[in-house]
């Protein structure tokens, strides 16, 4: 108890796993061992989806084949953190945006190589550099850097 | 009043187990739905809104509506709601399938519950519904509460007798299991010595005692006497539907033989015209998350009088080839996928009507119970049939 007696204070453990599941598994490896950027397509509308996933979310269609897209793509909005918290991975400022990929019809979130708001612009062209030891992590594509 | 019947048109379960490291949680629930949708051949386009539930906080996520409605369901820009209730979250789901229906605001809808327990603390979330100062400390979880029940039960009872039948209870049950593919474990040569050597988990309750945690996810579909007649000719119609929700708060309020199914199943026997429950249904499926639990609630439910509850064990007549048997697809004591679980109930309990059931099928039946159980005590109730109409 706090010093006011009629408060209780109290912290609450969340532990958890995560199946993360064969297209993600699958993606991961990709970004790791062959630096390569696959996403799937769908059999119906023939979007192609990076991230990946199993079902189409507008066909409803299991989608099965794998396509490489390209590491460089398009800005399409970013944000420059600079209020820093506790539950931060990086320490601010630094800036992350919403990525079309070349050949990919979805988005990826990822970090972005320059905290000046001022050097970013949506609509201008980035690309993929990979980290050095592959962990099988999201992160194995350390960050997109302005080009 | 209803506007329309309600049937049960296609279901879908997965095999549930203890842990499905090759799907992720999407995929796990697509495997439910799909099954759903080809049962009653129909596509996703065809089913009007989704009613999807687990419980938040058990894998350690929240909102999971976002991504499950979607990418598991199909439903982008359709009608969704999420419902979690505990326990008792497939039976809130499966009711609130029949009120959509019922009420004429959708022709068909899809209703799904799913729980992938090993990823996550069940126990977490469920220390949070639980009061901080008189509670946590102490009572919270859902053991806790269950071994209370069950030592309150056998000391009025008797503790040795009730040690006894309540093994017989994890017996009969994990048996039928054996029979049911989709049951989570699978254990044909089970023995009462068996269970009452197993390890003491909280006094009374030892670990075969208790139910598993399991992952996977079943997916139901409704629809109204139009729709159900173009989509089979043999479906599972609801006679009628009954919930009782309670108050406790500590242990204020009497809770070994759970005042709700009594409340509930009074309802909905008058519902339905049932004046017997042993002579008038012909198979029940009960959510009985402990083996004392199927002896308390058959009691609370009118099976027999309090405190005879294993004589529907003695006497055979809930056992498979009896006059009433309970849990003929194992029961919670041998799966239990908590958002998934009491939809399992009723799923099952229309497997029965629809004459489904392979090894697990009750002859002829007719007229079927499911039954939910979890949140504060509550009891949510079903009863299934070959028409919509009451039994008499």
């Amino acid at each position: 108890m706090s010093d006011d007696k009629r408060v209780f204070e109290g912290r609450i453990k969340v532990p958890y796993k995560h199946t993360a599941g064969a297209y993600v598994e699958k993606f991961l490896t990709e970004i790791g061992q062959n630096r390569k950027i696959m996403g799937v397509k769908c059999p119906k509308c023939k979007k192609v989806f990076v991230p990946p996933k199993m079902v189409c979310f507008e066909c409803f269609e299991k989608m099965e084949e794998w396509v490489e897209v390209g590491n460089q793509g398009t800005l399409k909005g970013f944000t420059v953190v600079t209020h820093k918290t506790d539950v931060m991975p990086l320490k601010p400022p630094f800036a992350y945006g919403i990525i079309r990929l070349d050949g990919a019809d979805t988005d990826i979130v990822h970090l972005i190589k320059e905290s000046d708001p001022n050097k970013l612009k949506a609509g201008m062209r980035v690309e993929a550099s990979f980290y050095a030891k592959p962990r099988k992590r999201i992160l194995d594509i350390e960050y997109f850097k302005p080009i | 009043m209803p506007k329309h019947d309600v049937a049960i048109v296609g279901i879908g379960q997965t095999k549930f187990r203890s842990k499905r490291r090759d799907v992720n949680i999407p995929e796990m629930i697509y495997e439910a739905v799909k099954a759903a949708l080809d049962d009653a051949n129909l596509e996703i386009k065809d089913i009007d809104a989704l009613l999807i539930g687990n419980m938040d906080h058990f894998e350690g996520i929240n909102f999971s509506e976002l991504w499950t409605g979607i990418d598991a369901c199909g439903f982008y820009l359709k009608p969704v709601v999420k419902i979690a209730t505990g326990g008792t979250t497939g039976s809130s789901l499966g009711i609130s399938g029949y009120y959509n229906i019922a009420s004429g605001i959708y022709d068909k809808v899809l209703v799904v519950g799913w729980e992938k327990l090993n990823e996550g603390g069940a126990t977490t979330g469920i220390i949070t519904a639980f009061d901080p100062v008189w509670e946590r400390p102490s009572l919270a979880g859902a053991l806790g509460p269950l071994a209370l029940m069950a030592n309150i039960y056998a000391s009025k009872y008797g503790i040795e007798r009730s040690m006894e039948a309540s093994a017989d209870v994890v017996v009969k049950n994990r048996s039928n299991a054996a029979n049911n593919e989709f049951a989570h474990l699978q254990m044909p040569n089970i023995t009462t010595d068996f269970v009452m050597s197993s390890q003491m988990i909280s006094y009374p309750l030892r670990l075969h005692d208790c139910c598993p945690q399991s992952e996977g996810a079943c997916a139901v579909i409704y629809a109204n006497e139009n729709e159900a007649k173009k989509i089979t000719d043999n479906p599972a119609w609801f006679k009628g539907v009954s919930t009782a929700h309670y108050y406790t708060f500590g242990c204020d309020d009497i809770m070994y033989n759970l005042p709700t199914a009594t409340i509930a199943s009074k309802k909905i026997y008058k519902k339905v015209g049932i004046k017997d429950p042993i002579k008038d249904l012909d198979v029940a499926e009960i959510y009985e998350p402990t083996s004392w639990a199927e002896l308390a609630w058959t009691e609370a439910l009118g099976f027999c009088d309090f405190g005879k509850g294993h004589t529907l064990l003695d006497e055979g007549i809930s056992k498979m080839g009896g006059e009433m048997p309970v849990n003929p697809s194992g029961g919670v004591l041998s799966t239990n996928p908590i958002g998934a679980t009491a939809l399992v109930r009723f799923a099952e309990a229309a497997i029965q009507i629809m004459g489904r059931g392979g090894k697990r099928q009750v002859p002829d039946a007719e007229v079927a119970m499911g039954m939910g159980f979890g949140g504060s005590l509550w009891t949510e109730l079903c009863i299934l049939g070959k028409d919509p109409k009451p039994v008499r």
